[in-house]
Formats: C-alpha cells, structure tokens, sequence
C-alpha cells in the first residue's frame, strides 16, 4: 500500500502560486512554478525562495553529545565553534554514505543535525541505534516542528537584512545566528545549495508559511520569485554538490565521491573510518567527476559510460545547465580515466556520445567566503 | 485549458498532425509542451528516414524527463526542422508553429482518418490526458 505524501507548512500556498506539485522523497513537494529554466535565471541573478521544509532536523544535548557526534559523523566536529556549521557524512562502517548532512553547533553540549527528507527515519534509527545506551546525551527529532526556507541569490542578503533583527551583512559563510526575522524566531544560517550567496532560515513549523509570504511580498522589488525542486536541481548540478540518492548513496564511498575534504580520520574513531582509511591509502577505484558532453545529447542518471566501447562508468545526474547553457553531468569513472580533458562516451538511447571530463563547478560558485 | 486548433488532428500521445497538399507536418501539441516544462533538447530522424504510425520517431527532453515522440501517421519523412536542435525552446514558444519537428510522405492515407479529430483530442484531454 502507498504511504500517503506528506506536506510542508507551505502546501497550501504553492498550490494556491499555480505550482506543479510532484512527489519527492514521500513528500508533495512544488517541482516548478514559473518554468525550471526561467527560476533558475532568477536564482542567479536576483534572488529565489525554496521550501525546504521536509529536510529533517534532529537535536542532540548533553554532556556526550560531542563525543556521540564525532563517533558517527566522518568531520571534526570538535573543530566547531558556537554558531558554526558543518558540512558532514554519517558513514556505514564499510565506508559507504547513509547520508550527508550539515552539523550546527548550538552550545557547547548542544547540536542540531540537517538531515535529507527522505532518509530522516532512516537516520533517527541510524543515529538512534548507534548511540551506546547510557551515553549522557538525548536524541530530539523536531523536524515536524521546523520549517526551512532557503533565500538563495545575489540579492538574498539584501532582502534577508531588511527583515532580520540582527545584521547578516557581517555572517560568514556556514555560520549562523539566532534572531527573529518579521517578528518570527528564526536560526538564520548563512548556507545553502546552490552555488549563490544566501541563507537557510530555520523557523517553527507553525510561523513557516506567514514568513514565506512576507519575504516574497517585501522580496519583490528585488526580484524575488519561489523556486521549485527542478531548479534547486539544476543549480546545484552546476555546483557539482551532491544529492543523496543520485550521487551518493549506500553503495558509494565517501572517498570516492570527492568528500574527503570531510573525513577526518585524526580525530579519533569513527563508524567507517576504518573501511576509509584503507580506501585511502590503496586509492580510491572511481572517483565522482564532472563531465559536460560534447555532442549534443543529455546525459541522465544510471546511463553507462564507455572509453574506446569498454564500459568505465556511470552518470548519476545529468541535464541542461541553464547558467553554463550546456548539457553537464556527473559520473563515477575509473580513477585511471578521471582527469581533466579526458574524453569519454556516455551511452544515450544505445548511442555513443562524445562527452569530456572538466574541471567543476561547472559555474562559478558565488558564495559568501567564510568570515 | 490548453490551445488545440480545429484544424489539425492529434495523437493520444499528444501529437499535432497537419494536412500540407499530400504530405503532413508534425508537431507537439501546447498541452504536451506545457506539461514537459522547458525542452532543452529534441532528437529528430534524418530526411529519408522511414517512420510508422504509433512508433517513436524522435525523443524530446525537459529539464526532468525524456519523452518518446509518435508519428501519427506512416512513411518518409520529407522535411525536419533543422532550427530544434539549437533552438529547443521554440517548441515551447510556438508548439503548432515554429516548434514543428518532421513532415511526412504519408505511404498509407486511411491512418489520417485514424487520428483525433480537435474535438476529440480536447474530449481527451478533459478526461485526463492520458
């Protein structure tokens, strides 16, 4: 039997916006409002906001909440400072990815984890079952009662400073600070997916659909449009980020994806660090690359990659990027096959197409360098 | 509701066929276009191309989806839109006009008679489309 989709505080205002709404990860989510193309345009050249709302937060308090958190995630969070964030992998112990996620500190003995929506009881049992009994630290899901509102763009900051009562001008780049933007208790982070600068706004559940209308309403002189998935798909394809489920899943390693910039096998043991460090010192088989094709073609998730007829590789996201005005790609390789300018085929319908490895972000990344 | 001219007739796969002197031109339909989303990319046959009525003769792609495109009717294709490849938007744009994708030299007439009338097809389309 299907599970009936769960909604967001803001379903009802999509629908009324004219949004096609689609499922995604056992939520009905806005897939487009004005056009994928015409919303992504609008994300890099003025400023978007995104229902994220079914991504998943949970808290973790307590005297051993540092020390459950560096157990289960692959980062140093001992290196995080109050009103820090994280970018990090929760690992199986082979090293493979239960998911990524974003890790806030919020006291010293005090974290908030941001987790994918469709993996979030996955992780609650994960995390759950993975913290030893009797450790001093307590596991508090409130993704139910947080909503998340991505502003994402050049104008973001603009339009984020203008309704929030503390100055984000000064916040750098994967910091935040608790406030109330509209008179609405807000965590505004200075985060995001899609390669501009802008801010996540962590919000009660029940405050989530009056702040979404208020920044879209103050929003418009500086161009301020919803966003839906399909775009938030595309930008972060330009970015060459991950998605959990696409790129990166239980059947691919952390090293091989390109996050090994977020395992930190020094700061003592970890679930995976093992199976990583072994990866790491015999080298990663496959690495995740960028690839953009050369002949005309669109390239899409599971579609085999060749060299010289001999199958080498898998493209795990693929489309039209709107911003480089070319059909972009990623894909596992072989190691051997990896580097840049290398050429490959991507198999289309049966067809050999011409494709080569580039160097990523496929566009410029323009966020805000941390501060 | 979506566009349908009375003067052409349609595929349940969402096709426009247009009688043009003995041959008929393709396309598809503002509905179809609509429900892709943007189209980043059209694959069509080459002019001399053989196709069969009911059968994939080209693919288009939006953003999200990969579509099969029917021909309506049997044959050689005659003409292709040379402008889609680069231009894919203008199916978008202009669905029953610019956005035209192949003209066929029918090889069995009876299938024109098979196809939906604009009546029909806007008959169709009320009940879901699909």
């Amino acid at each position: 039997m299907d599970t009936p989709l769960k909604r967001t505080p803001l379903y009802d205002a999509h629908v009324k916006a004219g949004a096609r709404m689609v499922p995604f990860g056992g939520w009905e989510m806005p897939v487009q409002y004005a056009g994928i193309v015409e919303e992504h345009r609008t994300v890099r050249s003025a400023v978007g906001l995104f229902d994220v709302s079914h991504m998943g937060e949970f808290e973790i308090a307590g005297p051993d909440a540092l020390a459950v958190l560096q157990y289960l995630t692959t980062n140093d969070v001992a290196a995080l400072q109050d009103g820090q964030v994280q970018y990090s992998v929760l690992c199986y112990p082979n090293g493979t990815i239960v998911d990524d996620l974003t890790v806030y500190r919020l006291g010293p003995d005090r974290f908030m984890l941001t987790v994918n929506a469709g993996n979030i009881d996955k992780d609650w049992a994960w995390v759950n079952q993975s913290t030893e009994r009797g450790t001093k630290a307590r596991w508090r899901n409130v993704s139910e009662e947080t909503g998340l509102i991505a502003v994402q763009g050049p104008k973001a900051e603009t339009l984020v400073g203008r309704v929030a009562d503390r100055d984000v001008t000064k916040l750098g780049y994967y910091r935040f600070v608790r406030g109330t933007v509209r008179g609405v208790s807000t965590l505004v982070s200075r985060t995001g997916y899609t390669g501009e600068d802008g801010f996540e706004l962590y919000v009660p559940a029940a405050d989530t659909a009056r702040l979404w209308a208020a920044l879209l309403d103050l929003g418009r002189a500086d161009g301020a449009a919803p966003i839906g998935l399909g775009a938030r798909d595309t930008l972060r394809l330009e970015m060459k980020y991950a998605l959990y489920g696409n790129d990166i899943d239980e059947t691919t390693n952390a090293l091989e994806a390109g996050l090994g910039w977020v395992v930190k096998p020094a700061k003592g043991d970890f679930i995976g660090r093992d199976a990583l460090e072994k990866v790491r010192a015999e080298g990663v088989r496959r690495k995740l690359v960028g690839l953009e094709m050369v002949d005309k073609a669109v390239a899409r998730h599971g579609y085999a990659v060749h060299k010289a007829g001999r199958p080498v590789g898998v493209v795990t996201s693929g489309s039209y990027g709107p911003s480089v005005d070319r059909y972009i790609a990623m894909a596992y390789v072989e190691t051997a096959l990896a580097a840049i300018g290398t050429a490959l085929d991507v198999e289309v319908r049966g067809q050999a197409k011409a494709a080569r490895v580039v160097r990523t972000p496929f566009y410029p990344s323009r966020v805000k360098k941390a501060g | 509701m979506p566009n349908v001219p009375t003067d052409l007739k349609y595929t349940r796969e969402h096709e426009w066929a247009k009688q043009d002197g003995a041959r008929v031109r393709v396309g598809i339909t503002a509905y179809a276009q609509e429900q892709l989303g943007d189209v980043v990319f059209v694959e069509l046959p080459k002019v001399g191309a053989r196709v069969t009525a009911k059968k994939p003769f080209g693919v288009v792609e939006s953003v999200k989806a990969v579509s099969d495109l029917f021909a309506p009717v049997s044959g050689e294709v005659v003409e292709v839109n040379a402008d889609l490849p680069n231009k894919p938007e203008t199916v978008n744009q202009d669905p029953y006009g610019r956005g035209w994708m192949i003209v066929i030299a029918p090889s069995n007439v009876g299938e024109w008679d098979t196809l939906l009338t604009a009546a029909q097809y806007e008959e169709f389309l009320a009940q879901g489309g699909h």
